[in-house]
This record gives structure tokens, C-alpha cells and sequence, in this order.
């Protein structure tokens, strides 16, 4: 095997291997030694494998073909599984990401996570969590992606339940795995479908392969189901808020680098095949367009701040499958990775306001700038590159997505015009509403007077010597090592954007020039509007939370329209009834079947056990009829 | 009457091995049924010691290829009977023409060494029980299922099939939960009804054919079509009821929530085995028209076997129970893979049958040693698992996590498989069967996922409070070759496809 092969297979290895080892460690109190190993295991695994990915992409960027490298694993019928791994400079960008965010992660825990007695397996968790998302990204074979998938998937699930303190955990834990499960049921029936057209399970040739074109579309369709899944798109996007049960760095990694970017890639890496089927890219941009829409008007009535954030990935998320709708696989790489730098900064950063005050809810901030001036000054660069501020990353990136988009409304790219028009607004929409919420998320948060104490005001104790109340507990910058890994982050959050400008990066995502023209000064106009909205608000009427101006659609927004209301009505009830009605014919109809044969038998048995037992004059007449049968019967032969 | 495929038969050191493989637990089962009452620990020490050896025994069979019919000498999909690695063929009855003949290929051999490998871990974990007599059924048990893997003529197969029947009734009537009795003669009553098909059907192919022996019934011989279809009804139905395959599965419930715990992980690890076993070797090897007539019928039942296994998961209240009807479920896909009578179908069973041996197995393991601790096996009544015992609580969510599906540990291939074959099966009919089990597969993770929600978090209830934490050294010798099967079945699969490539109905 080549050098770029060993790499490439070191690049998820590492991770996974040295996330089993840790699952290994003890878990329990006697923290100590056991907890300095579980964390360098973390770290090692984070930091060796992002080592690496550079070093591939240092490779890489000095050959004109994907890295590539595979051995058999497995032919199960004549269908050959490969353990291929396969990556291109863009690939290697994400790993990048993916990496870095993982380690920021990482570290980041080992100061959040200080009190926990189960830090252990959750270091382990997030390690194979990291490695799952580079088979993800490395994986040349279809199987072998459906596995980091899915490893994901069941990681997801561990991490979020994994604090034992919030009672709504388990469940939240459990809506993740499952929902993304359920979109998953379409992900493995589309790719068996495309294993069992091509024959081979290998992405280079499924991607070659010509598909009929009724199978390619019904493929391409189910992938997208499960697609929606894992990058919580509507309508299966309802895990994502849920999910903030899992602790802040968690929510860092699955929203950031992980998990929600799977989807995204997954489609940037079958482009070739989604390029063939305007049908399945306009269904992609109706998606996109419902979920911009829906998670940025629902980030806008949130008072967890875990929450707006949420939501706010659900909306950037659609702009990156909006923007592979309309035909910009580059731009949607693009913000994939401007993303994960901002979000991941801004949940970070987010670990930190809660670690400082105690309580996720706006409501109970305000005022937190002057004691968190780090704090404060990361926040303000991530929220600006959420919203678009020029010149920080996200602008740059969400400039391509309203650029492609645009340029679809023209009818030169495969989706219908109609579908990129619905891109086009949506997104453009979004900005102004995007900006909104950013805005109000940064005033409640830092400025005005605080609300630790709640609309009552600090707690009054009575004493012997004088009345008086609780010191409200300063809030100060976190530790040492959760600081950094925020500064740190807030520094591609403020550039990565201009990496458009350098011909390698361009080059690797097969990103366009980047220009400005008349074009930015639309959706700068809108931001404008969105950020201006929520400062005036909040001057006109101080001290009151800008949000209220939404006012009766308030509740609709802060439910996230009830579609969790509609998800139950739909699939969770009358799969429960189905169930119950199901155990009770199991039960009630063919278990009774089972025993009323015998029962059946019994009872037959004790007819002809009564009939043995006569009264001897009865006996002695069936006695002879007996005999007088078969003394015909003996007749009968005799004369045949 | 016979027409004997094999003239001549050698007998050499392999085929020594393949016969003490049948043997030795026999020899061992007898000697250890006769330790006097005060030896009991010893006895059951030494029938670990038999299990152990006979499993070492399996271990070697590999090594051994019988002469030039290497085990590398197959022709993928070759119209050519599947040639066994090792064969031995003796007279047995020879004023009947019926013939002792055993052999392994690379179809049976990955459940003789499953079994072997449950017998011991059974046999060890009951060291710390009490009663010989448990151990020596175990043997005895073990005598029936490794027979009925080696056999290669139909009637010796027949009869090994009907060896498990009595022991597992003893077991589980002797050693079980409070309403044992019951339970064991559901059991054995309905399954004696099965055997009554399988006998039928045996000597239909038999009197037709003018010979058991299968390597030469292989791929039909000179049955009719007509023939065939009888012969392959009456068999599935035989094999249906062992698999268990819906809605003949009503017996396994109570069986397995009844048995005690080794008694439920032979059950769930290589008796349901049997069943498909039979369907791939004899039902479908010998009768490939009639499969072919039945098929559709199969899928269909097996599809709904998937989704009603999991959907009634979903309202159990007691965990064995539960693991218990998780079975049909799983079994579900792997009859899907054999109904699909596609290469990639039948290796996807043969995968999902050694997988659900492990996952189940360990579940069941698991599942045993919290009820003992707890003290209950009620939902209702466990909860907070990981606050007490977190070791236990992360060997279950492992368990669980694998039967589910999760790709990368040995229950996906079987799974992933059944569905990629019947997507390539193609039609309307095996496309909405696809569809219907990966549903399933979804369900799956639901009752699984609910489980583990009820078990492990939470607060801990009373009976969870009080259970000890620590696990006992049997128990992680039980317990920890399962869960690294698993994991490396999991990760390479080739270990149990080895030589199944010629498979091929």
C-alpha cells in the first residue's frame, strides 16, 4: 500500500482505534489517572488525526487524481465490498474541519466536563463520533459510508443522553437516533438500490455507472430521505432542537463539523449522479427552501440560547443544500466549512455563558460584556458571520450559495428556474430574518442590565445583624483551556471567507472567482434592515425582549410550527396503535389458535376416554357391533 | 435401494475429528449424568472440559481439507453439488441402505463453531449454579445440534433434529421461571408437530429420490416439479416452526422467557439456527423448484415477521420476553435472505444467522444477569442502570446498539444484506419486501432504543438500587467472547463467508 493509503486508512483508524481503547478505561469515581488517559486518548485522537489529514492534503494538492487506495473486505453473492478509502483535496478540507473541531471539542471538555465521573467513555464516544465522520468523508465504498454513518448516528445518541442530570435527556437521545433512523430506512434502500444496479459498491463506479432512469430518480430520492435525516432538513429535522439536551460541546460537534455536515457531503459526493435528475434537485430545493425558511423564523422566538442556535444550523444547513440545488456543489462545500468554523465558535463560546451564569435561558442573561470581554468579542465575530457580516466568513460563503442561486433563476443549470427562484428568496429572506435573531441574541446576552435574579430581583436573606441580599455571583471568562479553543476558533470564523482569494482553496473546491458586484448589495441591505429591526426594538422599549414584537405568531415560531405535534400524529401514534393492536392479535389470535388445538385435542381425548368408560350392557352391544363389522369387513374382502 | 454417491469412503484422522465432534460431548454427557451427588461441582467442571474439547475439535476442523477436495476447490455458482471439506460416510442401518455419513463445508461450519463456542460459555457459566444434570442436558443438547449440522443424509439428520427435542424440554421444564411447565410443553408439543412434516417430508424425498444421501439430492436430483412442491411445503413448514418463522412463532416467547438463562441462550443461539439451517441445506438445496414455487410466499412471511416481531417489541413489559420476540424479528431477515434464493440472500442469512447466535446470545447473557441481581424482570421496575452499574449497563447498551443493526458489529451484513438481495430480486413484489424490512430494521432500533431508556437511564428504582455491581469472573469469561465476536464478525465478515461462495439453490 502507498504512503497516501497508510494515511488515508490512519485518518478515521486512529480515532476509532483509540476510541475503543478508551471505552476500555474504567469508568467510575476514582478519577485521577483515569481521567488524565481518557483525555489524552481524546486529544491524541483528534490531534494525530488532523495531523494527518494536513499531511494528505499536502499530498494531495500535488496530484491531479483523488487519493485512492482499497482491498477487498468482503463478497457477500458476487457483491464485492471494498474497504476503499478515497478523498480529494475538497474532502480533505472537510477532515480538516472536521478534525479541528473535534479537537477544540476535546479539549474544551476536559475543563467543561471537570466534575463528571463518566468524562471517561464520553471522551471515548466523541473520539469514535470524530472517526465515524472521517469514514464518512474518506469512505470509497458505499457500505463502508453507510458504516460511519451510522456508528454516527449511534454516537449521537450516547452523547446526547449522556447527562444524567437533565431528566429530558434519554428521551431527546432517543428522538435523534430514531428520527434520523427513520430517514436512514430510505438512505440503505437507496443505496441498495444503486449497489444492486451497478453491481459494485465502490462510489468511483456507482458514479460511472449509467442508471436507468426510473432507478436512478427513486435512488436519489431515498438517499435524500436519509440525507434529511442526519442534516436535520424538513421534514426530518425535528431531532436537532431536542438534541441540545447533550452537553454544549457536543452540541459543538454535531451541528459544527459533524453529523449535520454528513448529509451535505454525502450529496456533494454523489453530485455527479444528482446532476442527472432535475427532478430530485428540485425536490432538494423545495426542501432547502421550507427549512431555511422554518429555522430561522423559529430561531427568532427562542429563549434557550442553545436553542436559537439550534435552529439557526437547521436554516444555514439549508442554505448549503439549497446551494447544491441549484447546481453549486463548491458554494455548499464552501459555507459547509465557514459553517462548522462559526458554529462551532459560537456553541463553544455558548458552554462558556452557560458555565458562567448557570442556565441556558435569555431570559435570565443580560449584561454579560463587561465581566466576558472574550467571551463577548468571539461572540460578536460568530454571530457576524452567521448573519453575513462582511468581511467574516460567513458572508463570503452564503454570497456564493445567493450568487448560485441567482445565477439558477436564469435557467442554465439543470434544476428547473422555478426551484431556483425558490432558493433565491428564501435565502435572501433569511438573511434579513437571520441577522434579526443575531442581533437580539447578542443584546439579550451581553448587553442591558443582568436578570440573573428574575423579574423579582436577587433573593433576600434575613439575618441577625441586617437584611440583606445574595451577592450575585460574577460572572467571569472561562478557564484557560475553554478559552482557547474559542479564540482559537475565532479565527477562521473571521477569514476562512477570504481563502476564496487564494487560487489553492479555490482550486480544490472548484469554487468561482470571487466578485463583487451589485449583487452583495441586496442582501447588505437586508441585513441591515434584520439587525436594525432588532436594535431599534430593543431601544424603543428597553428591557423588553425584541421577540415580543413577534407577538401571536410568537408561540407558533417558538414550537417550531408544532411539527412535533404533526410527527406524532402521523408516525408515533399509529405506530403505537398498530403495535398494540398487533401484540393483542398475537396474543388474543394465533397464540389462542395454538391453544385451542390443544386444548382441542385434550377435549377429543376425553370424548373417547368417556366412551371406554360405559356401563357394561352399552359395552357389550358395542362389543358386538364391533364384531359384526369387522366380520363384514372380512366378508367384503373375502368376496373381492 | 440406495444409490450410494460415494463408492468408497476414506477414514482418516479428519474424518476421526468430525466423529468425535459428535462423540465426545455424547461420551461426556453420560459420564457426567453418572458423577455421584456430592461430586456436583466436579461434573460440572468437567463438562466445561468436554464443550471446551470439543469446541478445540471444531477450532481444528480447517486444518484438515479431505484429500483433493480442497476447500478452496469451489467454482462460484457452479452447477456441480458443493463438495464438503471433510466427509465421512459409513454403513449404519445397511438392511435399510441408511448411512452414517457426516460432513462440514462452509456452509455448516460457522455454526458448528458457534455452537461449540455457546456450549462452553454455557457450560461455564452454569460452574457457578448448581446441578450436573443442567450441564449434562447441555452436552446432550450440543450432541443433536452439531449432529444435525454434520449430517448428510436426511434420515441421520431427521434424527439429530429430533435429539434436541427432549433435553431443551428438560431444561427448561427443570430449570426454568415459575410457569415452566407450561412453557416446555408448548415447546415440545409444538414442535414435535413440526418434526411430524419434517419426518413426512424426509421420506418423501427419500422413497422418491432412492437415496438421503444430500450431496447427491443436491440441486433436485430427479424429482419432479410436483414432487418438489410437496416435499418443500412440508419441510418449510417443519423448519418454519423451528425458525421460528411468523405466525408459527407463538411457542418461542414462553419458551425463551420460561428457560433459564443458558437454556434461553442455546435456544435463541443454535436450536432457531436449526431451522434455517434446514431451510438452506435440505428445503432449499434439495428442492430448488419447489423453493422457487414457494418463495414469494416465504418473503412475504418473513417480512411480516420482521415488522410484527418489532412492532409487538414495542408493547413488552418484561426484558426477556422482549429479547424473546426480538428473535422473530431477526430471524425474519435472515428467512427474507434465504427467500430471495439469491446468492447474496443466502450468504446475508448465513451472516445473520451466526450474528443473531452472538448478539442474542450475549443479550440474553445480560438480560439474565440483571433479572438474578434485580431480582425482577419487569420494565416497569428497572430503571438507572448506569447509576449503579455502569459496567453492566454499557455491555447491555453494546448488546442492544448490535441488535439493532449498527453497522460495523456483526448484526448489519445479515440485515443490510436481506435488503440489497431483495432489491436485487428485483419486481414489484421484493421491492415492497425490501421496503417492508428496512422499515423494520427502523422499528427495530425503536423497541431496542426503548429498552434501553426503560433499563439503563433514569433514576434507579428500588430493585436496581440494591443489585451488586460487580461481575463475577464466569460471567466476563461468558460474556467477553461474544461481545469480541461481534465486534470482529462485525469487521470481517469473510470470517463466516469463508467458502460459502458455491452456495447456490
Amino acid at each position: 500500500m502507498t504512503a497516501a493509503g497508510v494515511l488515508g486508512v490512519l485518518l478515521p483508524g486512529v480515532p476509532l482505534i483509540l476510541g475503543l481503547v478508551g471505552l476500555l478505561l474504567t469508568p467510575g469515581d476514582d478519577a485521577g489517572g483515569v481521567r488524565r488517559s481518557a483525555a489524552a486518548l481524546g486529544i491524541a485522537g483528534a490531534g494525530i488525526a488532523l495531523a494527518d489529514a494536513i499531511a494528505l492534503l499536502a499530498v494531495a494538492t500535488s496530484r491531479s487524481e483523488p487519493l485512492a487506495a482499497g482491498t477487498t473486505w468482503a463478497s457477500i453473492g458476487g457483491i464485492d465490498v471494498t474497504l476503499a478509502f478515497s478523498a480529494g483535496p475538497a474532502a480533505l478540507y472537510v477532515a480538516i474541519a472536521v478534525c479541528s473541531v473535534a479537537l477544540a471539542v476535546q479539549v474544551y471538555s476536559v475543563t467543561y466536563l471537570h466534575d463528571d465521573p463518566r468524562y471517561a467513555p464520553y471522551a471515548a464516544q466523541v473520539s469514535l463520533f470524530t472517526g465515524a465522520m472521517l469514514l464518512v468523508v474518506t469512505s470509497g465504498d458505499l457500505i463502508l459510508l453507510l458504516v460511519g454513518w451510522e456508528v454516527m448516528g449511534a454516537c449521537s445518541y450516547l452523547l446526547i443522553g449522556h447527562d444524567r442530570r437533565l431528566p429530558e435527556a434519554p428521551a431527546a437521545a432517543m428522538k435523534a437516533f430514531l428520527v434520523t433512523r427513520v430517514g436512514d430506512v430510505g438512505f440503505l434502500l437507496g443505496i441498495a438500490l444503486l449497489i444492486s444496479g451497478a453491481g459494485t459498491s465502490r462510489i468511483s463506479e456507482v458514479l460511472a455507472f449509467d442508471f436507468d432512469r426510473g432507478t436512478l430518480v427513486a435512488a436519489l430520492l431515498l438517499i435524500l430521505a436519509g440525507v434529511a435525516g442526519k442534516s436535520a432538513q424538513f421534514p426530518l429535522h425535528t431531532w436537532l432542537p431536542d438534541a441540545m439536551a447533550g452537553p454544549t460541546p457536543i452540541s459543538a460537534l454535531i451541528h459544527a463539523a459533524t453529523m449535520v455536515a454528513a448529509g451535505v457531503y454525502v450529496v456533494f459526493r454523489a453530485y455527479p449522479l444528482f446532476e442527472r435528475s432535475p427532478a430530485v434537485l428540485a425536490t432538494l430545493a423545495v426542501m432547502a427552501s421550507i427549512t431555511i425558511l422554518l429555522g430561522a423564523l423559529s430561531a427568532t422566538a427562542q429563549d434557550d440560547l442553545k436553542r436559537v442556535l439550534a435552529w439557526s444550523t437547521v436554516s444555514q444547513i439549508g442554505y448549503m443544500t439549497g446551494a447544491l440545488a441549484v447546481g453549486s456543489p463548491a458554494a455548499a462545500l464552501f459555507h459547509l466549512l465557514t459553517h462548522a468554523a462559526f458554529k462551532a465558535l459560537l456553541f463553544l463560546a455558548a458552554g462558556a455563558v452557560i458555565h458562567a451564569v448557570g442556565t441556558n435561558h435569555l431570559s435570565r442573561m443580560g449584561g454579560l460584556r463587561e465581566h466576558m470581554p472574550v467571551t463577548f468579542w468571539t461572540f460578536v465575530i460568530g454571530l457576524g458571520a452567521l448573519a453575513g457580516v462582511p468581511p467574516l466568513a460567513g458572508f463570503w460563503s452564503k454570497e456564493n450559495v445567493l450568487t448560485a442561486a441567482a445565477h439558477a433563476t436564469e435557467g442554465t443549470e439543470p434544476v428547473p428556474v422555478w426551484a431556483g427562484w425558490l432558493v433565491w428568496i428564501s435565502a435572501l429572506l433569511a438573511v434579513a430574518i437571520t441577522a434579526w435573531y443575531s442581533a437580539r441574541l447578542l443584546l439579550r446576552v451581553f448587553f442591558g442590565p443582568s436578570r440573573q435574579h428574575g423579574p423579582d430581583g436577587p433573593d433576600w436573606e434575613i439575618g441577625f445583624d441586617d437584611a440583606r441580599y445574595t451577592e450575585p455571583a460574577v460572572p467571569h471568562d472561562p478557564p484557560t483551556l475553554m478559552r482557547w479553543p474559542i479564540v482559537l476558533l475565532g479565527i477562521p470564523a473571521a477569514l476562512l471567507g477570504l481563502a476564496a482569494f487564494a487560487p489553492g482553496f479555490r482550486h480544490a473546491l472548484e469554487l468561482e472567482d470571487p466578485h463583487l458586484g451589485v449583487a452583495v448589495v441586496l442582501p447588505l441591505v437586508l441585513l441591515t434592515a434584520g439587525a436594525g429591526a432588532a436594535w431599534w426594538l430593543w431601544t424603543a422599549v428597553p428591557g423588553v425582549d425584541p421577540a415580543e414584537a413577534l407577538g401571536r405568531a410568537r408561540p407558533l415560531f417558538a414550537a417550531g410550527f408544532h411539527l412535533d405535534r404533526v410527527q406524532s400524529l402521523l408516525v408515533v401514534r399509529p405506530v403505537r396503535a398498530l403495535a398494540r393492536w398487533l401484540t393483542v392479535a398475537d396474543e388474543r389470535g394465533i397464540d389462542a389458535a395454538v391453544h385451542g388445538t390443544g386444548t382441542g385435542v385434550s377435549r377429543l381425548g376425553a370424548i373417547f376416554a368417556d366412551g371406554h368408560r360405559v356401563a357394561l350392557p352399552a359395552a357389550a352391544v358395542l362389543v358386538c357391533l364391533g364384531a359384526l363389522v369387522l366380520g363384514l369387513v372380512a366378508w367384503l374382502g373375502a368376496l373381492a | 435401494m440406495y444409490r450410494y454417491y460415494l463408492s468408497s469412503s476414506d477414514f482418516g484422522f479428519p474424518q476421526a475429528l468430525l466423529l468425535l465432534l459428535v462423540v465426545l460431548p455424547a461420551v461426556g454427557a453420560a459420564v457426567v449424568a453418572l458423577f455421584p451427588a456430592t461430586r456436583d461441582r466436579q461434573a460440572r467442571i468437567l463438562a466445561t472440559v468436554v464443550a471446551g474439547g470439543t469446541f478445540a475439535i471444531s477450532l481444528l476442523l480447517p486444518l484438515f481439507p479431505s484429500s483433493d477436495r480442497g476447500w478452496f476447490a469451489y467454482t462460484p455458482l457452479s452447477s456441480s453439488p458443493q463438495l464438503p471439506w471433510i466427509d465421512l460416510d459409513l454403513p449404519w442401518v445397511p438392511d435399510l441402505g441408511l448411512r452414517f455419513h457426516l460432513a462440514v463445508d462452509g456452509i455448516s461450519y460457522p455454526l458448528v463453531v458457534l455452537t461449540g463456542l455457546l456450549t462452553v460459555l454455557c457450560c461455564a457459566y452454569t460452574i457457578r449454579g448448581s446441578g450436573r444434570a443442567l450441564s449434562a442436558l447441555l452436552l446432550v443438547l450440543e450432541v443433536g445440534v452439531l449432529g444435525t449440522f454434520l449430517a448428510f443424509d436426511l434420515i441421520l439428520f431427521f434424527v439429530f433434529f429430533e435429539v434436541v427435542l427432549l433435553p431443551m424440554y428438560a431444561v427448561i421444564a427443570g430449570w426454568g421461571g415459575p410457569d415452566r411447565r407450561a412453557a416446555a410443553r408448548k415447546f415440545v408439543l409444538y414442535t414435535l408437530a413440526g418434526s411430524v412434516l419434517l419426518l413426512l417430508g424426509v421420506l418423501l424425498v427419500v422413497t422418491r429420490a432412492g437415496t438421503g444421501d444430500l450431496i447427491a439430492l443436491a440441486g433436485g436430483g430427479t424429482l419432479t416439479r410436483t414432487t418438489q412442491c410437496v416435499a418443500f411445503a412440508l419441510l418449510a413448514v417443519a423448519f418454519a416452526i423451528k425458525a421460528p418463522l411468523w405466525p408459527l412463532h407463538t411457542w418461542l416467547p414462553d419458551a425463551h422467557t420460561e428457560a433459564p438463562t443458558v437454556g434461553s441462550v442455546i435456544l435463541a443461539g443454535v436450536l432457531l439456527k436449526m431451522g434455517t439451517y434446514g431451510l438452506i441445506r435440505v428445503a432449499v438445496g434439495v428442492l430448488p423448484q419447489g423453493a422457487a414455487w414457494a418463495s414469494p410466499v416465504l418473503g412475504a412471511l418473513a417480512a411480516i415477521a420482521i415488522l410484527a416481531g418489532s412492532l409487538i417489541c414495542l408493547r413488552q413489559h418484561d426484558l426477556k420476553r422482549l429479547i424473546a420476540y426480538s428473535s422473530v424479528g431477526h430471524m425474519g431477515f435472515v428467512l427474507l435472505g434465504i427467500a430471495t434464493l439469491t446468492a447474496t440472500g443466502i450468504q446475508a442469512a448465513l451472516l445473520g444467522n451466526v450474528a443473531h447466535g452472538l448478539i442474542t446470545g450475549l443479550l440474553f447473557f445480560l438480560a439474565g444477569a440483571i433479572k438474578d441481581r434485580a431480582g425482577t424482570g419487569s420494565l416497569e421496575q428497572l430503571s438507572g442502570l448506569r447509576e449503579t452499574a455502569p459496567r453492566l449497563a454499557g455491555l447491555f447498551a453494546f448488546a442492544a446498539i448490535a441488535s439493532l443493526g449498527l453497522p460495523g458489529l456483526a448484526g448489519f451484513w445479515g440485515e443490510a444484506f436481506a435488503v440489497v438481495a431483495a432489491v436485487h430480486r428485483g419486481g414489484p413484489l421484493w421491492i415492497t419486501l425490501a421496503v417492508l424490512a428496512a422499515i423494520g430494521g427502523a422499528l427495530t432500533a425503536a423497541y431496542l432504543l426503548r429498552l434501553l431508556r426503560r433499563v439503563t437511564h433514569g433514576p434507579a428504582t428500588p430493585a436496581v438500587h440494591a443489585m451488586s455491581p460487580a461481575i463475577a469472573p464466569a460471567e466476563w469469561f461468558a460474556w467477553a467472547p461474544l461481545i469480541a465476536l461481534t465486534l470482529a464478525v462485525g469487521l470481517v465478515p469473510a470470517l463466516v463467508l469463508t467458502d460459502t461462495l458455491g452456495v447456490q439453490p
